[in-house]
């Protein structure tokens, strides 16, 4: 990815902060990093147009999908050399708790690190950090080969 | 709505239902197609949907959001008591086939495939262009009569058929 390469070129390349506001869907979500050292918490305030159910409130299955994996692709890029994008393959999330109008954390962590397939774990949580809305898990695809997953998804 | 065994939910309904969603609103999810257990929406494209500004190719994450929000529109409410209409996603898995052309609208038909009294199966795929090149499918589960606090009671929830 040219933008990434050019953040790295630049000495940002670990500034995640930077690298989102170059994601125009990571700006319509709001979404924020938040770094400690090595960690890194990711950070979805919550707006009006994330709600997916207004009776109750609740946040949008789809908001928290999208966060989750914007959290694990994050944490990869973090926590790798890659210059690209990680490419999700597959992910599976399993709702937990319904999402109050707050605001989302999120973290995730590596399982397993292969050569071209990553498995990243994810969790989102609120005020209570015990108290998961979410949790997901994903393959990406580090070093895509050609222009689309063809052949490497099932491979 | 309060009509138990009627229909009561026709597509003006599920229409009313996505206008009041504001994320779908917000992405501009459009219904194509609806009835009872089935529905097809279309996402057109846009810039602030963009996952990888250096090809303009839409975010897994946009993808993610109309697949849920297509996926729970086509949980059937015919024949269900108004308080088990209201669903919650038990989850989602999204295999991504190919990334989604740029400037081109997604199309995401979703069926429900099975139902039981407290839980619906939905499959979805969402595809691109006149060939309905396959973008990404998934499988999701729902749990019906969502809006209670507490678990929902056997007895209301065996009411239904």
């Amino acid at each position: 990815m040219k933008l990434l390469r050019e953040l790295r070129a630049v000495g940002k390349g670990q500034d995640m902060e930077a690298l989102l506001k170059c994601i125009p869907y990571a700006r319509f979500l709001g979404i924020q990093v938040d770094r400690k050292g090595n960690e890194l918490t990711m950070v979805l305030p919550f707006q009006e147009h994330l709600i997916g159910n207004v009776a109750l409130p609740a946040l949008h299955g789809g908001t928290i999908g999208a966060f989750l994996e914007f959290t694990a692709a994050i944490q990869l890029l973090f926590d790798t050399e890659s210059e690209r994008l990680p490419k999700t393959v597959d992910i599976s999330i399993d709702y937990l708790r319904s999402g109050r109008p707050v605001t989302t954390y999120g973290r995730a962590i590596i399982t397993k690190h292969g050569r071209r397939v990553a498995n990243v774990r994810a969790e989102a949580w609120q005020e209570d950090r015990t108290r998961l809305i979410a949790t997901a898990h994903g393959h990406f695809l580090l070093t895509p080969v050609g222009t689309d997953l063809e052949g490497d998804a099932n491979g | 709505m309060a009509d138990a065994g009627n229909s009561g939910w026709a597509e003006h309904s599920i229409h009313e239902h996505l206008s009041h969603i504001p994320h779908a609103r917000a992405l501009g999810v459009e219904l194509l197609e609806y009835r009872d257990g089935h529905c097809v929406v279309r996402l057109p494209y846009a810039d602030k949907l963009v996952g990888d500004p250096d090809t303009g190719v839409i975010h897994g994450g946009v993808i993610t959001a109309v697949l849920d929000n297509a996926s729970g529109m086509a949980v059937p409410r015919e024949g269900l008591l108004p308080e088990q209409r209201a669903i919650a996603t038990l989850d989602l898995r999204i295999d991504y086939m190919r990334p989604a052309e740029p400037h081109f609208d997604l199309i995401v038909t979703a069926d429900c495939y099975q139902i039981t009294r407290s839980v619906a199966f939905v499959r979805a795929r969402a595809t691109q262009g006149d060939n309905e090149q396959l973008i990404a499918s998934s499988v999701a589960t729902f749990m019906l009569g969502a809006n209670r606090a507490a678990p929902p009671g056997f007895s209301n929830l065996g009411a239904s058929k």
